[in-house]
């Protein structure tokens, strides 16, 4: 369980980045942040593993502040919370496999990483987890040899390698066409109820977000503006959070998304969308 | 930026009439300067000695053909010598590059104050050529091969740890970003994520260090360094041209051969 609390964070520039954010995640839970670009989305997921340093506020992962730990304590800390990223952020020039057992580094040391003699309980973790993304047979590929949508599966498979509690999506999709998009989308959804992770999700689709996940969080200018069920945003909503702007468009493409969805199987959706 | 209005169109230019007009001054003033620099090593030449330069070419040439290809056994061990001096310098200036290249680096050094002593060794390492280095060496540790290779190895380490830690801070920050939020210590970070961005870049730089290297250290014998210089400067004072024909031929042919075997690591590596 994810737990902020009054979670602010200024930037050297003077921008206020993220006002205050109070939220909780409970583990199973799969949470979409929506929002502008600009309204912290990014900001918010990486104070969490501390990538970058809030300014005042408190986070806890499963009763634990990990706010203010440093060395090794911040380090234990990260190895419990994945993230997944928009560019996918492989080492390209390394293999699917080195990629995927990157996800051990915490729980190694370092010449044992560096010589590539990772525990044989890792290496059976890693073809597990590359079976069930659906890459077993890539694992000597390098990094750079593959499609947008096979990389992400390797992102995907070396966050869980970590065996997190936590994962942080930033922007799974934002780089994939729309078929894959939901591959993807639908892949990390049922990762997070098989392994029961907590998982906040950044998205700019949100017809994408509503069609997936549990519930929704639209973030404004470092603000709250809505917390609730997917089926709740209304057109009024939707201009609380980015703007004025004619929703009844997007509101059409959910409905199709929703009876898509029940239908399930990509083909129907692939020239249905945007 | 200017755009002006003729009959209510606008006019795109590139600069305005004021920038034009300060370029074509700069070219001006330019030309100028060339010419007059063009008079004074003109007043300061002899330009007797050039009207008969051809003639001295040719004549020069014609004592160097045929090339004397007696000695070329004898130059085996000195050419040997050159290529190792060549070789384990830039080795040992690489060892000794490489870390600084990380303590250099803006992403990835641990404290600006030894930023600051990373590049001053690399500055001081590059102001000086590898033929100053042997003339200093000569004098400190006397004449021979060791003076050869600390003389390359001291210059190979500017070189290497300028062009090493300019591609460090060339690299994608997204993986290291990646590989730090998956909890791995600062070591770990480097060797996951930086160190296979920069490997390309690491096996040319060397590979092209090395290569010119093996072109340098045939001068460092003018200096009692080691290696086919001294033969040569030998047969130079000789006037024995025909000898110092064939130690240029043998150290083009050495060249030719680093240039292929650089190609070949560089493409292998990529």
């Amino acid at each position: 369980m994810l737990a902020l609390k009054g979670l602010t964070k200024r930037y050297a520039t003077g921008d206020l980045a993220l006002d205050s954010v109070d939220l909780v995640v409970p583990a199973g839970q799969v949470l979409a942040l929506i929002g502008p670009s600009g309204a912290g989305k990014s900001t918010l997921i990486r104070c969490v593993n501390r990538l970058v340093e809030p300014t005042s506020g408190s986070i806890h992962l499963d009763g634990e502040d990990i706010t203010r730990v440093r060395g090794n304590r911040l380090r234990h800390a990260r190895r419990q919370i994945g993230m997944i990223f928009q560019n996918y952020a492989l080492v390209e020039r390394l293999s699917v496999m080195e990629n995927v057992l990157s996800g051990r580094l915490a729980y190694v040391g370092f010449w044992r990483s560096f010589f590539r003699k990772f525990p044989q309980s890792d290496v059976q973790q890693a073809f597990k987890i590359l079976e069930r993304v659906g890459l077993e047979t890539m694992i000597d590929k390098r990094g750079d040899a593959l499609s947008g949508g096979q990389k992400q599966r390797v992102g995907i498979a070396r966050a869980l390698m970590q065996n997190p509690k936590l994962l942080l999506v930033d922007e799974p999709t934002a780089s994939l066409d729309p078929k894959t998009s939901r591959q993807i989308m639908r892949l990390i959804c049922e990762l997070c109820a098989e392994q029961n992770l907590a998982t906040v999700i950044n998205i700019h689709d949100v017809a994408l977000a509503q069609q997936f996940v549990h519930r929704v969080v639209g973030l404004r200018a470092g603000v709250v503006v809505y917390d609730g069920p997917p089926t709740g945003l209304t057109p009024e909503i939707l201009t609380t959070i980015y703007g004025e702007e004619d929703w009844t468009a997007v509101q059409k493409e959910d409905e199709h998304a929703a009876t898509d969805a029940r239908k399930d199987v990509e083909a129907a959706l692939l020239g249905g969308h945007p | 930026m200017p755009v002006k209005y003729t009959d209510n169109q606008p006019i795109w230019m590139q600069r305005t009439p004021r920038q034009q007009y300060a370029i074509w001054l700069g070219w001006f003033l330019g030309v100028m300067l060339f010419l007059l620099c063009f008079k004074v090593i003109s007043d300061n030449t002899i330009w007797e000695f050039l009207t008969d330069a051809h003639v001295q070419a040719a004549s020069l040439i014609g004592r160097m053909v045929p090339p004397d290809w007696s000695i070329t056994g004898s130059l085996m061990l000195p050419l040997w010598d050159t290529i190792n001096i060549a070789t384990v310098g830039t080795i040992l200036g690489t060892i000794i590059a490489f870390p600084l290249a990380f303590l250099a680096a803006r992403n990835t050094t641990p404290h600006p104050a030894l930023r600051a002593f990373a590049l001053g060794v690399i500055v001081s390492s590059r102001s000086i050529n590898a033929l100053i280095w042997a003339i200093l060496l000569v004098t400190m540790i006397g004449p021979g091969l060791l003076a050869g290779m600390i003389a390359i190895a001291l210059r190979s380490i500017g070189f290497v740890g300028k062009l090493l830690y300019e591609a460090i801070e060339e690299i994608q920050p997204t993986p290291v970003e990646a590989i730090t939020s998956t909890g791995a210590g600062n070591m770990q970070v480097l060797a996951w994520s930086v160190l296979p961005q920069i490997m390309p870049a690491f096996a040319g730089i060397t590979v092209y260090r090395w290569d010119i290297n093996i072109r340098e250290s045939t001068t460092l014998g003018l200096v009692g360094a080691g290696g086919i210089g001294l033969q040569m400067n030998a047969a130079i004072n000789n006037l024995a041209w025909g000898q110092v024909a064939t130690v240029f031929v043998l150290i083009f042919s050495t060249v030719i051969v680093s240039e292929w075997v650089s190609a070949k690591v560089r493409h292998a590596v990529i």
